[in-house]
């Protein structure tokens, strides 16, 4: 019996990711992988993975699966919910939750509240060979997770396991990121800006564009000026996920995952590691603003939201099943359905109906 | 050592890796001066550099460290800020570097890639001619006149940074860059030249193409070329062109077979 997820709708744009491509950055290959480990981390934790097992990488609209012979469970990180249509009911499941689906079932993966990403773990993981030891899916050379490419209507996703026995499981809370200013360590090009720039690019307030993906986010905001000796250009030399450029246009560009390995603009500053994550989640209209911190307010942060995520995955528990269903997680997840049924009610035809009111 | 944001004044003197520079990218990178401008110098201490880090790290020698990635004239280090701190890695970083004198003595390779200068894959060789004061002919008999030194690999998989151009072809990048340039492209931009070995947006203005794939994850090493290769074109015409990227993409043909000397 094979266990396997049949991509009956594919989402605007599904990847297979894990932790990134590491050692080769210096024959041109970007990292890749997801920019939001915690989420990483966290999803394979509920199934009892590997901490950098390969999920799937949900962008804007998410894919409709059906499931072979042998039953699969899937982990739903922050901002993704699932619902499985099972003898004639939804069954709904919320973010930060795991749901086993049966074989033949049909499972429909959404974004909740507008959310731009989602990630979806599956246990025991794919069955997908690494490449340049890597499953993340870098489009551009065609490398990692199903063929170099997103997911596409009718690609069969063989998992390495079926779903292990055993009841589903769930964070005790969501799991949230830090809000308010993004954290930027300053550097390493600061003396390529004006001081007047260097402000304003660590207080003003920078609009996301629609120019997004996940090479890059392109801000909209105060230009920023070049410091007039030093100019726009510098010799390219190394990136980073999270690296701030301002090209001779004046208005920064984000660099995420798939971001290139060198660059020849310069940089004010880099998002530091404990708001990476939170790079990920932004999208075209949301607002934000770049904090300056030191090196110790970095690693202090990082220590911190290394806390919290070990608190999170010591919090982990045993749905209770009841004939089979999970009652925490219907109600949960209607909660969460109902927020989308209110804000696009021709979104889950019938549903409000054929489900219980929450409690 | 120390951080420091100034970067290096281009015209000072060549100066040995334990007094290199450090700057800050985040808290999980950082990178390392070795030099003030890109060049033949700099491309040597790049390697030195880049060597003793990684048989450093295979060893053992610096906990933490992720990934050494070699650039014109700097290296970056990058590291989990959850296995080590900025200030442990920097100090084995700077032990390593200042220990290790001996130069890197690897095989240099010589490649003969072909190229094609016909204006249909060459977009702006007629126009970069002009702005040169120069025929198209000229523009290309200096390009294929040169043995190029590739300073490194970077910005996408496979994608050489080659130096340096005569005088005679220097541009600057386009003040529009291409959404799309198209793969197999080659390019100038500055004193520098290169193959786009994938479509891409791209700022360098395009004046020929080749047909020879540049990487592939099912080679040994990624990556057809390496840092401090050195590479001289040789003009094919534009059906030749065609045949060759058939031929290499049906692998008949294995672009390895192309280095013309080794020493």
């Amino acid at each position: 019996m094979t266990a396997l997820l049949e991509i009956l709708a594919p989402g605007a744009m599904t990847t297979v990711q894990d932790l990134g491509r590491i050692g080769f950055r210096g024959q041109g290959v970007p990292l890749a992988g997801v920019l939001d480990r915690v989420a990483l981390r966290l999803v394979n934790a509920l199934l009892g993975n590997d901490p950098g097992e390969a999920v799937l990488e949900v962008r804007l609209t998410g894919p409709r699966v059906r499931v072979g012979e042998a039953p699969v469970r899937l982990a739903l990180g922050g901002g993704v919910s699932a619902r499985v249509a099972r003898s004639g009911k939804a069954v709904d499941a919320a973010p930060w939750t795991t749901v086993t689906i049966d074989p033949g079932e049909i499972l429909e993966i959404r974004l909740v509240d507008d959310a731009m990403v989602g990630l979806v773990g599956i246990a025991g993981g794919l069955d997908l060979p690494p490449v340049l030891g890597s499953r993340s899916t870098y489009v551009r050379a065609g490398i990692g997770g199903l063929d170099g490419r997103s997911l596409a209507e009718g690609d069969r996703l063989r998992c390495r396991v079926p779903a292990p026995p055993g009841a589903d499981r769930r964070l005790a809370a969501p799991f949230t990121l830090g809000a308010g200013a993004i954290r930027v360590l300053p550097g390493p090009q600061e003396n390529h800006f004006t001081s007047e720039a260097l402000e304003t690019v660590f207080s003003a307030e920078y609009e996301v564009t629609k120019d997004l993906d996940r090479m890059g986010i392109r801000l909209s905001g105060p230009s920023l000026a070049h410091h007039p000796e030093r100019g726009a250009e510098i010799l390219s030399e190394g990136m980073a996920p999270g690296c701030i450029q301002v090209p001779g246009s004046g208005q920064p560009i984000l660099v995420l995952a798939d971001g290139q390995t060198v660059g020849g603009y310069p940089k004010p500053g880099v998002v530091i590691s404990a708001d990476l994550p939170r790079l990920a989640a932004l999208r075209p209209g949301d607002r934000l603003r770049f904090q300056a911190v030191t090196l110790e307010e970095a690693e202090a942060a990082l220590d911190h939201l290394e806390g919290r995520v070990q608190e999170a995955i010591a919090s982990i528990t045993e749905d209770r099943l009841v004939d089979g269903y999970d009652l925490e997680a219907l109600q949960s997840g209607n909660l969460i359905g109902g927020v989308v049924d209110m804000a696009q009610p021709d979104h889950f035809p019938g549903h409000l109906e054929e489900t219980p009111p929450c409690a | 050592m120390s951080f420091q944001n100034d970067s290096l004044d281009p015209t000072e003197e060549d100066h040995p890796l334990e007094s290199v520079t450090l700057r800050p990218l985040g808290d999980s990178a950082f990178t390392i001066d070795l030099a003030g401008d890109m060049g033949e110098e700099a491309t040597r201490r790049v390697a030195q550099a880049t060597t003793l880090l990684r048989t450093a790290a295979e060893s053992g020698h610096i906990p933490g460290l992720v990934e050494v990635v070699r650039a014109l004239r700097s290296v970056t280090v990058h590291y989990d800020p959850l296995a080590t701190r900025r200030a442990v890695i920097e100090a084995s970083v700077t032990e390593v570097l200042a220990k290790g004198a001996e130069d890197v003595d690897g095989v240099e390779r010589q490649w003969l890639l072909p190229a094609c200068y016909d204006p249909a894959l060459a977009p702006d060789l007629e126009e970069a001619a002009r702005t040169l004061d120069l025929s198209p002919d000229e523009v290309v008999a200096r390009h294929v006149g040169r043995v190029f030194r590739v300073h490194m690999i970077g910005f996408l998989p496979g994608f050489p940074f080659m130096g340096d151009l005569p005088e005679g072809l220097r541009l600057p990048r386009r003040a529009e860059p291409r959404t799309r340039v198209p793969a197999g492209s080659i390019a100038i931009a500055d004193r520098m030249t290169a193959i786009y070995p994938w479509e891409s947006p791209g700022g360098w203005t395009l004046i020929g193409s080749c047909p020879v794939p540049l990487f592939s994850a099912a080679w040994e090493r990624p990556a057809l070329l390496t840092a401090a290769d050195r590479v001289r074109f040789e003009p094919v015409s534009a059906s030749e062109v065609k045949a060759l990227a058939g031929d290499y993409a049906a692998g008949r043909r294995d672009p390895h077979d192309l280095v013309e000397a080794r020493s």
